[in-house]
Parts: structure tokens; sequence; C-alpha cells
């Protein structure tokens, strides 16, 4: 069958089966199961209310168990046997020979290197950009170029900036913009810039900066629309320049959301493969977890180190989780 | 409300201008790009983009000259054009690489055994011999031309409607279609009936299910990819669209759910409470009365959900694409002309836009969708 017919049948089917589920299951509560009339009816209104909101919830707690949950148990166990041979339990051993990998030990510290500089540099930007263009009048044009890159794949943000990047020999012309500055500015050598060990990363990272860049502004430029004027106005009332107002008054109010914006970023940077996995695919010192995690998982089938490797960038997102968590219950409450 | 102070032309300027940079910054990439997706191979391997946009001098390579050989007057003359008229003007040319620019346009040059060339400024040239040149070499030519910014649609042409390509990317595209549309519409419907439940129904262990997805939310996908990709091969599924389509779901839903929660939590009561006193079933209240109202959560999700399918690499390439390629997407498309392809930029160039195209649309054309559910998984 064609794909695209089995596609339009997978969307009839489906939702063709979640309505019928929802529809059909409430009915089955209400009419069959506890009717709400005869001797019972009482009863039996508030018992099918007990058990309505697990009709609702079973699908989404059914897909998010199958599809998430369970997941993280499997790769635990998976990552504390031996995949290769008979599947039996051998300790740490596979974390063991991935300490002993020089390439984990060079995704560890990429990483470590991205989380530092990405989350960073996107956060302070997007505050830059939201601060600057709150008051101006073609602000939200500005904003939404800015927001632009949001929309472009990893992959495709990829081959924009590989463009950028990219080297002719010396005396040719260069196509690449930063080789034709760096020429301008007084360069004699063409750089291949994503050969270049260690900075490489930098280049990398710069485009992951890029579109982050536009999500940290949204958020912060709405964070700075709510804080209250009148804190402003006593400020300048007070004689507090510009400057003084942004770091001493505006900041303190929003830090809220910036700790939301700078762990949100810090999540997407620990998981960043397709960047990595396009540019350069790991080589010249470049590799970072995921995309380690990918290579043992397909290349090297190695399903128990892949799955360690896993475990660490999970190990890694764990204190955002449970902060994430424990704010969510505060503010429940 | 700066200009209270009384000190606003000052810091006003900056402000322009450095945004107006940050924006210049922002968009050059992409631009970049977009201008060399309608250029020649050629075009973009000699020159830079930047330079495309205006009249342009540059250095051809060496044309070595080539034709028929006429006798005119007992002399052996080729005729010919060096290059196709495109508009190009020859400033200056010459025939020996150590001074290419030695003659103006209609000079005749003289060259050893009494051979003579010259070119004109629209490229055509006339060579004349007093022996056959027959079987031997002929010189060669150095031109600098001037030519006006030229644009071509013939990537994209060749991109989408030539048959025999085989970097088509039609096929890819409509594999991306057909990945996308269900696994953004079904993990919806899903979610939309949990997140009522969550927002709405009293039960135990509530804020407990609220706190699991939240932690969800953050579980990195990686962790999901061994044992799924077990699961599928397992109960049959194997590697396909069903996969595919069930991996987004599962991996849509906290946010789903998240964002469509903290939207119906915000609707008002009373609608609620007056339905419920009315008599109207739970099932009615969601149908006639939240799901309407909550539209716009719904779509921003959408958006969010497409984007992210659309865009996705990682999850089709674990769940999708087998060892046939009957079933790559886009993203996987572009990512093996990097590899095969990596000089070409005229085809990744178009490759890449033709896969953009469609997110950038729909960004411009519900971006208060987007930024509206962003602030709402966000800001809270």
């Amino acid at each position: 069958m064609h794909p695209a017919i089995l596609g339009i049948v997978t969307i009839a089917v489906g939702v063709g089966a979640c309505l019928s589920y929802f529809y059909f299951s409430n009915q089955l509560l209400d009419k069959v199961i506890f009717p709400a009339k005869g001797p019972n009816a009482g009863r039996n209104i508030n018992r099918a209310n007990m058990v309505r909101p697990w009709l609702f919830l079973f699908p989404a707690l059914f897909a998010l168990s199958l599809y998430l949950a369970y997941p993280v148990i499997e790769t635990l166990r998976l990552s504390l046997t031996d995949t290769r041979g008979d599947g039996s339990f051998i300790g740490l051993q596979n974390y063991v020979s991935m300490s002993e990998d020089p390439k984990f030990w060079e995704a560890m510290r990429n990483n470590f290197l991205w989380l530092l500089v990405v989350p960073a540099a996107s956060t302070g930007f997007g505050l830059l950009v939201a601060q600057l263009t709150d008051r101006i009048s073609w602000g939200g044009i500005a904003k939404s170029l800015i927001f632009m890159p949001m929309a472009i794949s990893f992959v495709g943000a990829s081959v924009i900036w590989k463009l950028i990047y990219d080297a002719r020999p010396e005396g040719a012309e260069q196509i690449g913009i930063l080789n034709a500055v760096y020429i301008w500015f007084g360069g004699v050598e063409p750089q291949t810039w994503l050969t270049v060990p260690f900075w490489n990363n930098f280049f990398l990272m710069i485009v992951l900066v890029w579109i982050q860049t536009g999500f940290a502004m949204v958020i912060l430029s709405a964070a700075l629309r709510g804080i209250p004027e009148e804190t402003v106005e006593a400020a300048i009332v007070d004689g507090a320049g510009p400057f003084k107002i942004f770091f001493k008054i505006k900041v303190p109010q929003i830090m809220g959301t910036i700790v939301v914006v700078w762990t949100t970023i810090t999540i997407a940077t620990l998981k960043v493969f397709d960047i990595v996995f396009a540019m350069t695919n790991g080589q010249w010192e470049t590799q970072v977890l995921a995309n380690y995690m990918y290579d043992k998982m397909l290349r090297g089938l190695d399903w128990g180190m892949a799955s360690a490797a896993a475990m660490v960038i999970m190990l890694l997102v764990t204190p955002i989780l449970v902060w994430n968590v424990y704010n969510a219950r505060k503010e429940m409450r | 409300m700066d200009n209270i102070a009384g000190k606003k032309s000052s810091l006003t300027w900056a402000v322009h201008i450095s945004v107006a940079v940050l924006v210049v910054l922002w968009l050059l990439p992409t631009v970049g790009l977009f201008v060399s997706s309608f250029r020649t191979g050629d075009q973009i391997a000699t020159s830079g983009w930047w330079k495309s946009l205006t009249t342009q001098q540059r250095q051809n390579p060496a044309i070595r000259l080539s034709g028929d050989e006429v006798e005119q007057d007992g002399l052996f003359v080729i005729e010919g054009q060096l290059f196709d008229a495109s508009g190009a003007e020859v400033q200056r040319w010459g025939t020996s690489s150590r001074d290419t620019e030695a003659y103006a346009p209609g000079e005749i040059a003289e060259l050893s055994k009494g051979r003579t060339v010259t070119v004109d400024a629209a490229g055509a040239f006339r060579f004349t011999s007093e022996a056959s040149q027959e079987g031997k070499r002929l010189p060669r030519v150095f031109t600098t031309a001037v030519s006006p910014p030229e644009f071509t649609t013939d990537n994209y042409n060749s991109m989408l409607f030539d048959e025999d390509n085989s970097e088509s990317m039609a096929r890819a595209f409509f594999n991306t279609l057909t990945v996308t549309i269900p696994a953004t519409i079904i993990p919806i419907l899903i979610a939309a009936f949990a997140a009522y439940a969550l927002a709405w129904m009293e039960f135990p262990a509530r804020a407990l299910l609220i706190a699991f997805v939240v932690a969800l939310l953050v579980v990195p996908l990686q962790l999901a990819l061994i044992p799924l990709l077990k699961l599928h091969l397992a109960i049959g599924i194997g590697k396909g669209y069903l996969g595919v389509w069930l991996a987004h779901t599962g991996f849509g839903l906290p946010l789903a759910i998240y964002l469509l929660r903290n939207y119906m939590v915000g609707l008002p009561h009373d609608i609620i409470e007056n339905a419920r006193v009315d008599g109207a079933t739970e099932f009615q209240i969601f149908t006639k009365i939240i799901l309407p109202l909550s539209f716009p959560a719904l779509a921003s999700f959408a958006i969010f959900q497409f984007l992210w399918t659309w865009n996705d690499l990682l999850v089709a390439k674990v769940f999708l694409i087998d060892a046939t390629g009957q079933t790559t997407v886009m993203t996987n498309q572009i990512v093996e002309l990097l590899g095969t392809r990596g000089g070409n930029w005229e085809i990744l160039a178009t490759a890449a836009f033709v896969s953009i195209a469609v997110p950038l649309a729909v960004f411009f054309a519900m971006q208060k969708y987007l930024v509206r559910g962003l602030l709402a998984g966000s800001v809270k």
C-alpha cells in the first residue's frame, strides 16, 4: 500500500479508535456498569465518577509508561547486562569498558563545554534582544526574525552553517563567509574551521546558540513585560541609569524565568545529536554523548555500552528533573 | 518610560543599531544558503554568495580554444565563443598565466609561429595561424569578465520535478508528510482527554500523576531508543511508519499533556460547574465546551509537534529508515547528501531549503500560537 494512503488510513483509524474508545467506555460506565437509576442510583453515580478519570487517562498513561517510563528501567537493566553475549548480568562491566574508551571521555569533556557555553550564551543573547527590542517600534519584526531559526531543523541549520565554515584552498576565492572575513582582516591561510581540535566545538555550539536564542528571547521578553511598572518608575525617580535599572531592578525580578529558560536549554544541549552528527560526526574531537550513544547503538551494535551511555545522559538530566518536579508540586499546593 | 529621566536620544540610537546588527547576524546564515540555492554550481564554487547580488568582476579559469578549422585567405582560422552568452562582458584577457590581463577586448595578441588570437567583449574569439593546427594543442585564454547578478530556478526544478534525479527530494518530502501528520494528530487527542482529567476531575493520586508527567518531560529520548526498538522488533512492528508514529506519539505526550493541562486549568470554573449542574456528562463537557475553548493550546501544541516531527532525524533513523532506503525522510536525505555530495552546494542548498520551507511557512503563519504555547509551557 502506498505510504500516503497508509497515513490517511492510520489517521482515520487512530482518531476513530481514540474517539470511540472514549465514547463507548463512558457509555459503558454510565449505562451498563453503574447505571444512574434503580435503587443504587446515588451510589452508582459516585462510583462512576471515581472510575471515569481513569478512563480519560488510560491511553495517555499507557503510552507514557510504555514509551518513556518502561524504557528508563529497561535501559538501566540493559546497561548492566552483556548484550553481545548471552545477556547475563555483568554488573558495571559496560560502564568500566566505557570509562576505558578515550572517545567517551572526549564526549564527556565536550558535553561539559556545551553545557557551559550554550545555555549561558543563548540566555544572555535572548535577554539582550528581549530588553533591546522591548521599546522600539520595529521590535516585533526583529524578534520574529531572531526567533525564526527555531523552525529550522538541526540538519538544515547544519547545512546553513557548513556553508559559512566552508574553506577553499589558499589563493582561491573563499565562498564561506567566515573565511572571507578572516582573509579580509589579514588572515593568510584559509582555515578549515571544523577540523581545528578543541575550537571546532565552539563552531558547532554557535549553531545551537543561533537556534535557541529565539526561544530564550520570547520567554524572557514576556517576563520583562510582566515586571510591574512602578518598580522601574521608582528607580528612575531615584536617579538610576538604564544599566542599573536593567541589572538591579529588572533582572532580579525575572530571575525565576531566567532559571527556567536556562534549564530548558540545558536539557536541549545535553541531548544534542543532529548538529554533531551532520557536521562532523564526532570526528576531530567533537564527539558528544548523544552521538557516542548512537554510534555504539547502530554502528557498534553494542547495546549494553549504548545503554550505559544513555544512562550517563539520564544521570546528568536527573538534577533538573528533580528540581522541576519539586517546583511543580510546590505550585500545586 | 525611559524618557522620564530625559536622557532618551543618546541611547535610542545605540539600541536601534545594536538590534539591527543582531538581526542581520541572525538572518545572514539563512540568507546565504537561500541565495546560494538560486545559483548554479559553478557560480557557488567560484564566488561568495554575497557577491552575487551585485555586478561582479571575476577571473574565469583558463579556457582552451577549440573549434573547426577553416581556411581563409591562406590563413587557418578558428572562430567560436569562449562561454555562453550570459550577459558577461570581457574586460581584460590574456594568453599566459603570468599575465592574464594583458589585452583589452578587440586587441590582437601575436603568438609564436605566426599565430594570432583576439577576443571581443562578448567572449567571441578568432584564432588565426599560418600553418594548420590540426592535431595540435591550441593556446589557452584567460579572461576577466564582469557579469550581472544572475539567478536560476534550475536547482529546484531538477530537485523536485526531475523523475530521473537520484537526489529527488519529492519522495522524501511525501515520506516526511506521511510521518508528520498522524504523529501530530494522534497525540493531541489522547493528551486532551488526559489533560482534562488532570485539570478538572477530582481523584486520588492526581498530584502524583502530574508530577509523573513533569518528570517525563525531561527524560532524554536517548533512553527510549534501544528498549523500544527491541520491543518493536519483538512484537513484529519492526522498522516502519507504524513504529515511528507510535514513537512520536509517546515522546510528544508529556509536553502535550502538560501544555493542555496548564491551559485547561485556567478556563473559567463557572462554565464547567454550570454545565455539570445542567446535567451534562463529563464526555459532553469535554467535547462541547473544553475542546473548543482550548483551541489556542491545541494549536500551539500541534505546531510544536509538527515542527519537531518534521525536523526530527534521530527517531526516524532508529524507528523508520531500514536498509532498503525507501522510507527515507528529508532530514536523512540531507545528511546523506552532506556525506556523498558535500561539495555540491547547489544540491545541498536546494535540498535544505525544500525541507526548511514548510516549517518556515508554518512558523510565520502560526507564530502567535507558537509563542503562546512556549509561554504556557515555561512561565508559570
